[in-house]
């Protein structure tokens, strides 16, 4: 559904040159949620800008939705939908008259587009407010209007810029949600995020950004699990010794240390992992005081590669 | 065709968010009421100066009154454009099929139509008070005012989406549309003007239509100032939209 080859754009000001994207090769699937995670000014939205026209690349080649960004920038622009972080109704005017006018620009006739609006309304749950003017919709409103909007022409791929930044937690399950419908549609989503929880969640696959470059892709289970695998926590009555010299022995244990009193194991499946240790402890007549596991998230995958929190950076 | 169908879209657009507050077409004629009411009767008593037009005192203002309108009509089409910028919409559009040119069009003909609206008002206005018009001087006067409307409201948009912001967009405005107007011979005719301040009204292109709106209400419509003042006025108004659109074209605004 995407594909570029060292996609780059730079930026002049007065005193230099900023490379904002430095050559970004990437690969969306049909109908798959495709997260760009990153801290700000990572290079997120540029690209995103890039890839549904409003940017000239500075390098690179890319296709989107099977036609040329560069040579054919009329027809990317007739299969996508793009909703912007800024949002993209006008205050004074109602979400219908937006919605009917989007697909009017797209070619649609009046009727053709009334009804496509009336659909929308319905299916975004936001039918009550669809004839009022849009200043007055709550945030969640707006956003799931600027989400009807990018949908109209019934685009094959959907560009979303912080869908739920700004949002209040239920907005933003409630918005994910509909990411989510919006795939089993068949549409490909292809959003951006700095938010760790949301990649995790909602994303199929994702690409992690930091300074123009893309540091690390894949499935959120599989970045996860090339960090470190997961870690388990445990400790014995009467000491951790003996424990640790068993546990250090086996295969599946990747590493095992003594910390503050207590033994961390990396191993890679712990969920398989932990039944295999109750019942080694066990046969040793060791008893269990404590035992924990602990996954990885995806700001241990962001750590390693860039060396920085993505909650700090971010 | 595609371009008039989506400038057909993009002006009801516009006529659209325009109707739902229509008391603006009053409250930009207040400036130019003011000047009718207050200003203009200061000019009776120097109507009979040696060096003032001829025609009287209000077929010498009125006209000029109307392309000072236009001009200040047009320079504040830019804030609507500045608060779209901001609410994403330009964006959004921009993302579409739409055509470029339709976007400007869409607007800049919303924009002349209620300048024309806002003339027709004026000029009925003016007549209780010794405005002496004919119906080619008005037809001809309106064609001046969407002229003056389409070149500038381009320009203004262009400067817009180029500024990005009010704060910046208004002080230029100000600063480009006082000079404009005051080398216009909008309030006082240029004939009182010293030799140099009328060599740089010259260089103002609005100077030629205030001459050309004049020459029409008094009926000299064959007078060369006329054409001279039409043409200049359809220059100014091929350049401006050809920014303009050259604005809405450019990918990176």
């Amino acid at each position: 559904m995407i594909e570029t080859h060292g996609l780059r754009r730079t930026f002049k000001t007065r005193k230099s040159v900023v490379e904002a994207v430095a050559g970004v090769d990437l690969k969306v699937e049909k109908g798959e949620i495709f997260g760009f995670l990153g801290p700000n000014g990572a290079g997120k939205t540029t690209t995103l800008r890039m890839l549904s026209t409003l940017l000239p690349p500075s390098g690179g080649e890319a296709t989107v939705a099977g036609a040329d960004l560069l040579k054919e920038p009329g027809k990317v622009r007739e299969r996508i939908g793009y909703v912007s972080q800024a949002g993209s109704s006008y205050p004074e005017v109602s979400g219908r008259t937006e919605l009917v006018l989007q697909g009017r620009l797209y070619g649609m006739s009046a009727r053709v587009a009334r009804e496509r609006a009336e659909e929308l309304l319905q299916a975004l749950d936001i039918a009550d407010a669809g004839d009022r003017q849009t200043k007055t919709y709550s945030g969640g409103q707006k956003r799931r209007l600027d989400i009807g909007i990018g949908l109209m022409h019934k685009p094959s791929l959907l560009f979303l810029d912080e869908p739920t930044t700004g949002l209040d937690p239920q907005s933003r399950a409630h918005m994910w949600d509909e990411v989510r419908g919006l795939r089993d549609t068949g549409t490909t989503v292809f959003l951006t995020t700095h938010y760790l929880e949301e990649a995790d969640a909602l994303c199929d696959r994702l690409a992690i950004i930091d300074h123009g470059k893309i540091v690390a892709e894949g499935t959120p289970d599989a970045l996860k699990r090339q960090v470190a695998g997961d870690v388990i926590t445990l400790g014995v009555e009467g000491g951790n010794d003996q424990a640790l010299a068993i546990l250090r022995a086996q295969s599946f244990v990747r590493e095992a240390t003594e910390e503050d009193g207590a033994v961390r194991l990396y191993v890679d499946h712990g969920e398989v992992a932990m039944p295999a240790i109750l019942r080694l402890l066990d046969g040793a007549g060791l008893v269990l005081a404590t035992l924990s596991l602990a996954r990885p998230s995806l700001d241990d995958v962001f750590l390693r590669q860039t060396g920085r929190s993505l909650r700090e950076a971010a | 065709m595609k371009f008039l169908r989506d400038t057909w879209l993009v002006f009801n657009r516009y006529i659209g968010i325009f109707l739902r507050n229509p008391a603006w077409v009053i409250i930009g004629l207040i400036q130019p009421i003011l000047y009718l009411l207050l200003f203009a009767p200061l000019l009776k008593g120097i109507a009979s100066t040696r060096g003032f037009p001829p025609g009287g005192a209000y077929n010498v203002f009125v006209p000029g009154l109307l392309i000072q309108l236009g001009l200040f009509g047009a320079s504040g089409v830019g804030f609507g454009l500045i608060a779209e910028l901001r609410a994403g919409v330009i964006e959004r559009f921009r993302v579409t099929p739409v055509s470029r040119f339709a976007l400007l069009m869409g607007r800049a003909l919303r924009d002349i139509l209620v300048l024309v609206m806002q003339s027709l008002i004026l000029i009925l206005l003016s007549i209780p008070f010794g405005l002496h018009a004919t119906v080619a001087g008005v037809v001809v006067m309106l064609g001046l005012v969407a002229l003056i409307g389409l070149g500038m409201s381009s320009l203004c948009y262009a400067a817009a989406l180029a500024l990005r912001s009010e704060d910046s967009y208004a002080p230029l405005i100000f600063t480009v549309s006082l000079p404009l107007l005051l080398l216009s011979g909008v309030l006082l005719p240029l004939d009182f003007a010293p030799d140099w301040l009328k060599s740089v009204a010259a260089v103002n292109p609005l100077s030629y239509a205030v001459k050309a709106a004049r020459d029409m209400f008094n009926g000299h419509s064959g007078d060369p100032d006329v054409v001279r003042g039409l043409v200049i006025m359809v220059a100014l108004c091929i350049v401006g939209v050809a920014i303009g659109a050259r604005s809405f074209n450019r990918a990176v605004a």
